[in-house]
């Protein structure tokens, strides 16, 4: 119990420094949003003296730093994200519909992933320096230098080929029209899962090849254990820690993966959303949605601190 | 392994610069081909592509800029009838020669990702040294703010940090700096603790040396290995970062031909028409992230024996050496805490 207490509260500390540091990269990097904004990327668009003033009131940056931070995290903490600054409205009203598709990516194709990479890796360290390792091997690596944006197109590319598919128009949520749902989203899930899916595997291989050297393994085997037994019981088992372990910075990976997939893809998340409040200078909501992302990756790294101590009891009870 | 005067390794940089440095940079290369075959591929892909972004105004068969009216979507191979020229791999929306800019696309990847993590991996060594050296408050701090930082998506916080302050090649090297520091600060500051316990530390200590004689003549040599490591690794991560930038339409501006911004003008709406829009950047993008990774997988291998075996090849790209640290330092805090 210390140790998810301690874990939990270790929790806030961190995501109030993260509230920090986005705060302080949206000031202090060289460039006055208000002025940004009103002389546009080239810098050549004119403006007036007040107009510049009036921006900066209602950008609130007129007030000294540690005020505006501090009006900023009064509002987070009664819920209230700001207002975006381009669409006029309540961010947290943007923001909403937007959240659902991206966590939906993230979350299966983490799993996905995990589907393909567990019985990859697995296969990979049992028949260790086999011609079936070597392929593994050989694709895992490979897969590793594809970047996200390349697989994507890969995918798009032979879909429309082959298939004459396209991605189709206007979101369906899973809740309410799961079958729709699946169908836009199957494809970009499973470009996210080939990203991820190698690195999960060379975990799994390396951590299972670990685990095959232990006292136990040689014990399961010589009392008679069949084969199959002693690796999905036995090693895997064991084995799952460090993939467990590695899956928090998986979902981070993803994360960031995500927005190119949305771009990619069409979909309506929180990436494309992103996406158009930086071509619409929207600062208040990208500081809002980068907040969001570092908050998801957090909660995630909580969740997998907290699952690694249900999985190993030493932790639980030390 | 050379030996300094108390003992300490003397790693490849500092060996490089004896009387004799020519001769032991060519034998260290010939042990490296020899022990690692694969690296040596990585290295030769580097030496095409920094020789490609080295001669591409000479080579390059055309202007990369220059528009071809007449030409738009010309498939490979195809010829332009005044004056004779061949475009090798085809044109794009405006005519313009993809070879060429793929040639010049290869100098910006290359500029991006020596500039940023020389200047991010270096800056992030040297607060890691001197935050292990002098440990307490000053390393919980920085340990907690390379955690927040890290807490964030690399893609997102880049494509944040290039947003505000601004589309341009500086940026883009900015925002990558800002991702790669607190890595490497974490990476080598387990190293230097590591040296910080040594005898030669000590030796150096009970001479009379002051702290930072200590860490800049006594623990920054010895820490060179991991930051060698994590150096080359992270090449291949800053190619990718960059062009998915550009993909996205915020990292180099559309007028300087590069793999990304390439992909992105052309390659989605183009699907259809011209595949090898989208064909060849993604290769070159790739081969060249292939190479970085096989290089830097070789280094590791040879400079850091704790991975040696099957365990290398194993956390890759995108922050390889902080997934690593953070796998120990679990292990670490599991065996603690039992």
């Amino acid at each position: 119990m210390r140790y998810l207490a301690k874990r939990i509260l270790l929790y806030i500390p961190v995501i109030l420094l993260a509230t920090v540091l986005v705060f302080l990269l949206m000031r202090v990097i060289p460039g006055d949003p208000a002025l940004l904004i009103l002389a546009g990327a080239s810098g050549e668009g004119s403006f007036k003296k007040e107009d510049l003033a009036n921006l900066r009131r209602e950008l609130g940056t007129d007030k000294p730093i540690y005020i505006q931070y501090g009006t900023w995290i009064w509002g987070l903490l009664h819920g209230d994200l700001g207002t975006s600054l381009f669409y006029r409205t309540q961010i947290k009203k943007e923001l909403g519909p937007r959240l659902p598709p991206t966590l939906e990516l993230a979350f299966l194709g983490v799993i996905s992933s995990f589907i393909l990479a567990v019985p990859l890796g697995t296969l990979s360290a049992v028949k260790r320096d086999t011609t079936i390792d070597y392929v593994a091997r050989l694709f895992t690596f490979t897969g590793i230098s594809i970047p996200i944006f390349v697989t994507g197109l890969v995918v798009v590319y032979l879909l429309v080929r082959l298939f004459n598919w396209f991605p189709p128009l206007g979101y369906a949520f899973l809740w309410e029209d799961p079958l729709t749902n699946l169908q836009q989203m199957i494809f970009p899930i499973l470009a996210l899962a080939f990203f991820e899916l190698n690195f999960t595997a060379r975990v799994t291989r390396s951590a299972m090849l670990e685990v095959l050297r232990e006292d136990y393994i040689t014990t399961a085997r010589s009392k008679g254990l069949g084969e199959r037994t002693v690796i999905l019981v036995h090693a895997l088992k064991n084995a799952f820690l460090p993939i467990v372990t590695v899956s928090g910075w998986s979902l981070a990976r993803l994360l960031g993966g995500t927005i190119i997939i949305e771009k990619i893809f069409l979909v309506p998340g929180m990436g494309t959303l992103l996406l158009d409040a930086i071509t619409a200078r929207d600062y208040t909501l990208i500081q809002a949605i980068v907040l969001v992302y570092a908050v998801a990756v957090l909660t995630a790294n909580l969740c997998v601190d907290l699952l690694y101590a249900w999985l190993d009891p030493r932790i639980r009870y030390a | 392994m050379l030996r300094g005067r108390n003992g300490e390794a003397l790693p490849l940089l500092v060996a490089c610069m004896s009387v004799r440095w020519v001769h032991t940079l060519f034998a260290t290369i010939a042990t490296f081909a020899q022990k690692k075959p694969l690296g040596l591929v990585g290295g030769m892909i580097l030496l095409v592509m920094v020789s490609l972004a080295m001669m591409g105004p000479s080579i390059a068969p055309s202007d990369p800029c220059e528009v071809h009216v007449l030409y738009k979507y010309a498939s490979p191979g195809s010829i332009i009838e005044e004056t004779g020229q061949r475009f090798w791999l085809g044109a794009d929306q405006l005519g313009r020669d993809t070879l060429s800019r793929l040639i010049y696309g290869a100098r910006v990847s290359l500029y991006v990702s020596l500039f940023s993590v020389g200047i991010g991996v270096t800056l992030g060594a040297l607060i890691g040294v001197v935050s292990a050296y002098f440990g307490g408050l000053l390393d919980l701090l920085v340990q907690r703010i390379v955690d927040t930082v890290m807490a964030f998506p690399a893609i997102i916080l880049a494509l944040a940090i290039v947003a505000i302050a601004g589309a341009s090649l500086r940026n883009v090297i900015l925002a990558l700096i800002i991702l790669l520091m607190p890595a490497a600060a974490r990476v080598v500051r387990s190293q230097a603790l590591a040296v910080k316990e040594m005898d030669y530390v000590l030796a150096g200590r009970a001479a009379g040396a002051g702290s930072w004689r200590i860490i800049f003549h006594h623990m920054v040599p010895n820490c060179a290995a991991p930051y060698i490591v994590f150096a080359t690794a992270n090449l291949g991560y800053a190619v990718v970062v960059e062009a998915a930038l550009s993909f996205l339409g915020v990292g180099t501006p559309p007028d300087v031909p590069s793999w990304g911004g390439m992909l992105s003008i052309t390659g989605q709406k183009y699907v259809e028409v011209s595949p090898w829009l989208v064909v060849f950047p993604s290769i070159a993008v790739s081969i060249a992230v292939f190479g970085f990774n096989l290089l830097g997988d070789a280094l590791r291998d040879v400079l850091d024996p704790k991975l040696k075996g099957e365990q290398s090849l194993f956390f890759k790209m995108e922050k390889p050496g902080h997934a690593r640290e953070e796998w120990e330092d679990r292990h670490d805090e599991t065996t603690r805490e039992c």
